[in-house]
């Protein structure tokens, strides 16, 4: 295959990985390296830093439209992120230590987990009514804007969503994905923060995490601009392209089919790497 | 300095959305603009990325890449691209830190502050 004809199809790839991780809201890095690795066969170690800075992208770019709706929190964030960038810089010094094949392990039960997860949906909880000492004395307690006007909201158990920040951000580091999924999931279930304050801070916090383990990853070699170039911008207008469809259509049945495509990649990619061929 | 009142959370915010969304735009135009001529001059060359060798040493820190991208090699200026986009992100927290100083909120400003050290760490630092 020439560059020409490699650099097409990758970016058309991403193209769908993007639109598609966007339209379902369970974003494209999860199947961008399986794409990378079992599609076009490409190196586990380049994959990664290529989905790592499409990630980025993609985070960045969307943040843009998410900060006009005031859902998103950023004192919640930026103090969460202490904990995603620690966890992403171990998460980027394990990837250069543990070998290709357990790479692969560790992702396709990754994305087993997540296809669960959207299977599972998503559970409705119920705020709490209380403010915590230590969440008001990190001055974390907001509202959004509902129906109803103005809602406050209170956070509650800090240090257990902290430290499971820590392990989305060393999954990130290790597998070049944005982990959104593994952070709403510390935000809403253990933090009681309410989803669409999650989803929005939680795409907030993907760059800043991404870029702290993509330095390591520049540094080291991994992130190849042949390979880096069409992934990152077919994931990018794929993503603003998936946004913009959003508004208009119903995504339940496709949520479900891209599931069912991530939980597929899931099982090939634990085949393979137990068979030693990552 | 600014008055506190003109620092709000709301208004820091946009103005951070709108910083990452130039960023993000500006390194995507310079990533396709190395990628044009990365085609352009390799486009029939054989592509090969089952082997890993991992990048020339140039491609790996940002004098490097200034040099490569400088003398018009597709490569440099792709990755110059690459390395803008990965800054994006860090301004926005150095940025951040900027805001909760006008708003004079101190154990925010050392939050920032914290993050902003690990993001430098980890993109000026050398990591063997």
């Amino acid at each position: 295959m020439t560059i020409l004809e490699f650099t097409l199809l990758v970016g058309a790839g991403s193209f769908v990985a993007g639109f598609l991780g966007s339209l379902t809201g369970l974003g494209g890095g999860v199947v961008l390296v399986p794409l990378l690795t079992l599609v076009f066969k490409v190196d586990i170690r380049y994959a990664v830093g290529a989905s790592l800075v499409s990630v980025i992208a993609t985070s960045s770019g969307a943040a843009a439209a998410y900060v006009k709706e005031g859902f998103s929190n950023i004192r919640i964030g930026m103090f969460l992120e202490i904990a995603t960038t620690l966890g992403a810089l171990l998460g980027a010094y394990l990837a250069a230590k543990v070998s290709t094949a357990a790479i692969g392990v560790v992702f396709g039960l990754v994305l087993l987990y997540s296809a669960y997860l959207s299977f599972a949906g998503e559970p409705d909880i119920s705020g709490e009514d209380k403010p915590d000492p230590l969440a008001t004395r990190l001055r974390m307690n907001g509202s959004y804007p509902s129906l109803a006007g103005e809602k406050a909201y209170f956070v509650r158990r800090v240090p257990a969503g902290f430290s499971m920040m820590f392990g989305a951000g060393a999954l990130s580091g290790l597998l070049g994905i944005g982990s959104g999924a593994v952070k709403v999931l510390a935000m809403d279930r253990i933090m009681a923060i309410p989803f669409k304050v999650s989803t929005t801070t939680s795409n907030f916090m993907i760059g800043v995490t991404a870029a702290a383990s993509a330095g390591v990853y520049l540094n080291r070699g991994y992130i190849d601009p042949g390979l880096a170039m069409p992934v990152m911008l077919g994931v990018l207008v794929g993503s603003l392209a998936g946004a913009r469809v959003l508004a208009r259509t119903k995504t339940q049945k496709l949520r479900m089919v891209f599931a069912g495509v991530i939980a597929i990649l899931g099982v090939e990619m634990l085949y393979k790497a137990l068979g030693g061929r990552i | 300095m600014l008055a506190k009142s003109d620092w709000t959370d709301q208004k820091i915010e946009v103005i951070i959305g709108n910083l990452l969304r130039v960023g993000v735009l500006l390194a995507a135009s310079i990533v396709a603009l190395g990628g044009l001529l990365y085609l352009v001059r390799h486009g029939l060359d054989p592509a090969d990325y089952r082997v890993f060798r991992g990048e020339p040493n140039d491609l790996r820190n940002t004098a490097g890449i200034l040099h490569w991208a400088l003398g018009h090699r597709s490569r440099g200026v792709i990755q110059l691209g690459l390395i803008l986009l990965i800054a994006t992100p860090v301004a926005r927290v150095a940025f951040s830190t900027v805001a909760f100083a006008a708003e004079r909120d101190r154990m925010y400003v050392g939050f920032t502050l914290v993050v902003l050290a690990i993001l430098l760490y980890s993109l000026l630092g050398s990591h063997p």
